[in-house]
């Protein structure tokens, strides 16, 4: 045997199995070398791959272990030290590598593991999104059918046409075999059916309201599944196997009366409808959830729309019921116009036509009166004089009062003399006083005032009513009258509680009591002596006479006055006292006349002359100054003359009233001067009205002129007419309200 | 000549003077003013007037006449002169002293002579027509009428 430097192997070689091992080792280097490639090819094309490092380190492993292998091809022979060599170097590469990788690996695995796991969780993430949009899509599609549904009941107000509306347009969204509303009755025991969608059942057909199912529906607003047995759920026989399933919701009637916003729909209403809707038989379907929403909205809707148009036709019939009303009314009113038009007439002419033959036989019996006559006949003449002025007082009675009544009677305000009143009417019942031995008395109080402004006819025809009574049921004794101005305490009265008399600058209240010692009144008939006619019985003497109306009369002036009266009296034969109070104007002389001021409009007389009026004129230019003092003195003012601001502030005064500033002054000496004067009078009654005279007629002038607190201003040139009537104007009003 | 030709004659002229523009509102409105109490009231105003214009005008020659003419003085008299001459209802004074100003404010200074030429000549025919209008109503009164009111 040669000595070599071979190295043996380590077993003999045995052919076939030598020569699989070769073929192995050849093919695993290979697939070693082969991996590599492939990974780097594979790690290439994708974009995402973090672990570059870990690639390299595994595509070293990889081919030192292909390289190994490979080595191993050569060593099933003999083989020289060399190839022992580098099959060692190989290995012992292999091995770090390897181990390296292999400590490698214990970090990365994991992390590529939950890399699947997060892979996992996203991808059902995905499947459950999935399914949210699926219902929403739903929910949307349910949206839209019930907005569309809604469109289609809310675009008419007709009950009939909302709901055949409804029925079927929720046929042909749900794709319904049935949809039938039932309504209930009048009696409100039965539910008949009103409206069906395809008429399976016959219109008409009631059923108890009280059935155990009906129950259940009615007591929830959600639509509820029912049997299809039932019997809102009858249908005709239709050879079907598998009736459709059935729905039911509740619809709520609302009225006005019981419409209340926060409570609606459940404590509002006790009256439901029913809707019942039957899905196709055989068709296997079921109601979904959004189905079933869909169902309540619509019948929400339904209850919605049926309340307006209930409402609509309620205010329809109400319409129409108040303009059949106006129309009657309006004839009425007519009516009523034309009887007060007729009385009217009638009085006017009765008015006429009665008084004038009452005047002629008043005045002729009266000059009867003044000729000879038996003693037989002046009786008679007297009966006749005294039964026709009665008449006359009557009829003057009868036509005031219905004056009075329908409140054309206006009083005749005007200035009398208060006193010199009370002395006639003390003159004109003295004499009858005197026939029936009666004694009469008059106290004035001292701040009655003498004169006053009132209707003197009427509240002398007040107090000879009065007197004229106590006077007539006086048998004895004597009548007192007194008269005061009322003071506050007073004027409140026991009796008038809602009598509220509130004395003024400008007018008083007189009381006016007139006591008599006659015959009295029971207190039970007082409030019945104002009414008309109405005498009572202990009264009603023979001699009485009068017709009952004048008390009457009385306190209808008296109200006219702003007044009150009452009489009061301790008991028959006791005497009876009658107050009254009436409200006079505060007069001042007779011959003043008060015009009412308009504290608004420019008054209506202007001043002709100003006689001693003190003014002060300022004007550079010794023309227009002297121009303007001649337009003043013409009026009759006291005029200074003055040619500068400084002047002016020296010579004027709080005499003078006013102050002319001529203002073409060039420069603002004249606003100066004006703010001076404000400053030198503090008091405004002191202060002199100042007035700018200008040609200038733009606004910048005269606000300015305003600005500095002149009281007016007036565009030059002026006439005397318009000086006039500014200083009447100044003198007025204090100021100059437009500028002239 | 008798009272009634005169009184006549010094209406016709009073009118003519209305007329021709010389005379406008205001001026009427002084004769209202002449009364008892103030019985020379429009011929103090008038002289016055005369008086006062004659001063402005000179200062305005003297003005216009510098090396460097101040128009705000100018503008200042002849505010002045618009002032008066608007007073007494002097129309064709007045207007012309609006111009005048006008021209001021452009500092124009040949239409400003121009202008105050103007005023002269306005001035003196005014003058003239016063001097002749008061010397008209002497007459009458020396006739022993009274001088007739314009309507």
């Amino acid at each position: 045997m040669e000595a070599c430097n071979c190295i043996e192997p380590q077993w003999p070689a045995d052919e076939l199995l030598m020569r699989y091992q070769y073929i192995s080792d050849f093919f695993i280097a290979l697939a070693y070398f082969s991996i590599p490639l492939e990974l780097i090819y594979f790690v290439k094309k994708s974009a995402v791959f973090p672990y570059r490092w870990v690639l390299v380190q595994f595509g070293a492993f990889i081919v030192l272990c292909g390289a190994t292998h490979l080595i191993n091809l050569w060593t099933f022979t003999m083989h020289s030290r060399t190839v022992a060599i580098v099959m060692t170097a190989a290995k012992v590469l292999t091995a770090a590598v390897s181990c390296a990788t292999a400590l490698m690996l214990v970090h990365i695995i994991p992390d590529l593991l939950s890399v699947k796991t997060r892979e996992l969780f996203l991808k059902n993430k995905a499947a459950e999104l999935d399914r949210e949009m699926g219902l929403i899509r739903t929910q949307e599609e349910t949206g839209r059918h019930v907005r569309m549904l809604t469109h289609e009941i809310r675009s008419t107000l007709d009950r009939h046409t909302i709901l055949k509306t409804t029925l079927v347009e929720l046929g042909r969204t749900l794709a319904l075999e049935e949809c039938a509303l039932w309504m209930p009755t009048r009696s409100g025991v039965e539910l008949q059916l009103s409206y069906t969608l395809r008429h399976q059942n016959p219109v008409g057909f009631t059923v108890p309201i009280q059935l155990p199912v009906i129950n259940q529906v009615f007591s929830t607003n959600r639509a509820v599944k029912i049997s299809p047995n039932s019997p809102v759920a009858r249908r005709r026989p239709s050879g079907r196997y598998m009736p459709g399933e059935v729905v039911a919701v509740r619809v709520p009637l609302l009225h006005l009366s019981n419409f209340q916003i926060n409570d609606w729909p459940e404590l509002s209403t006790k009256r439901y409808a029913l809707m019942v809707l039957m899905l196709p038989s055989d068709s296997a379907r079921q109601w979904h959830v959004h189905e079933l929403e869909l169902v309540e909205v619509v019948a929400d809707q339904v209850a919605v729309a049926l309340s307006h148009a209930a409402i609509l036709e309620e205010s329809m019939r109400a319409r129409d019921l108040l303009m059949e009303q106006n129309v009657a009314l309006d004839l009425a009113r007519r009516e009523a116009e034309t009887a007060v038009r007729a009385r009217n007439d009638f009085l006017a002419v009765m008015n006429h036509e009665m008084r004038t033959p009452m005047h002629a036989i008043i005045a002729l019996s009266s000059l009867l009166q003044e000729t000879e006559l038996t003693p037989e006949q002046r009786l008679m003449v007297e009966t006749i004089l005294k039964s026709s002025n009665l008449l006359a007082t009557l009829i003057n009675d009868v036509l005031d009062l219905s004056r009075l009544e329908d409140g054309s009677l206006r009083l005749d305000i005007g200035p009398f003399d208060l006193h010199g009143l009370f002395k006639e009417v003390l003159n004109l019942i003295k004499p009858i006083a005197s026939v029936k031995k009666l004694f009469v008395t008059l106290s004035l109080s001292s701040d009655l005032p003498e004169y006053a402004i009132g209707d003197e006819k009427r509240l002398m025809q007040i107090m000879l009513n009065i007197v004229g009574n106590a006077v007539k049921f006086s048998k004895e004794g004597g009548i007192s009258i007194s008269a005061f101005v009322a003071k506050s305490d007073s004027l409140r009265d026991p009796r008038a509680p809602d009598f509220f008399p509130v004395p003024s600058d400008n007018h008083f209240y007189l009381r006016v009591q007139v006591k008599d010692t006659g015959s009295g009144i029971n207190p039970q008939d007082i409030p019945k002596l104002f009414t008309k006619f109405a005498q009572s019985q202990s009264l009603a003497t023979k001699n009485s006479g009068g017709s009952g109306l004048g008390l009457a009369i009385c306190k209808r002036f008296v109200n006219l006055m702003d007044g009150h009266i009452w009489l009061e009296s301790d008991g028959l034969g006791k005497g009876c006292t009658a107050v009254f109070m009436v409200k006079l104007g505060i007069g001042g002389r007779l011959n003043e006349a008060k015009i009412p001021y308009a504290s608004r409009a420019p008054v209506n007389h202007v001043w002709t002359n100003f006689p001693g009026l003190k003014v002060l004129v300022m004007d550079d230019n010794g023309v227009s100054r002297m121009v303007t003092k001649g337009l003043l003195v013409h009026l009759g003012c006291d005029v200074t003359t003055v040619g500068s601001g400084d002047e002016c502030l020296r010579a004027v005064s709080n005499e003078h009233k006013v102050v002319f500033m001529d203002v073409s002054v060039p420069g603002l000496d004249i606003y100066e001067v004006a703010v001076r004067i404000h400053e030198k009078f503090s008091k405004r009654h002191d202060r002199p009205l100042i007035v700018a005279l200008t040609g200038n007629t733009d606004r910048v002038t005269k606000e300015s002129c305003l600005r500095v607190g002149m009281d007016g201003v007036v565009l030059k040139p002026v006439s005397v007419d318009k000086m006039r009537s500014v200083l009447s104007e100044l003198l007025d009003h204090g100021v100059l309200l437009e500028s002239q | 000549m008798d009272v009634g030709q005169l009184q006549r004659s010094f209406l016709e002229y009073t009118a003519s003077l209305f007329r021709d523009g010389f005379l406008d509102g205001q001026f009427s409105q002084l004769q209202q003013l002449q009364d008892e109490s103030n019985p020379e009231f429009v011929f103090e105003v008038v002289s016055l007037f005369f008086e006062d214009s004659e001063k402005l005008i000179n200062d305005l020659t003297r003005a216009l006449d510098q090396q460097n003419v101040e128009f705000k003085k100018v503008d200042a008299h002849v505010h002045q002169l618009k002032g008066s001459s608007s007073s007494i209802g002097a129309q064709r004074v007045k207007n012309t002293c609006i111009a005048f100003r006008n021209c001021c404010e452009e500092q124009n200074i040949e239409e400003c002579l121009r202008c105050l030429q103007q005023i002269k000549h306005e001035y003196l025919l005014l003058k003239n027509k016063f001097e002749t209008l008061f010397s008209l109503e002497q007459q009458i009164i020396a006739a022993g009428g009274a001088i007739p009111t314009v309507e």
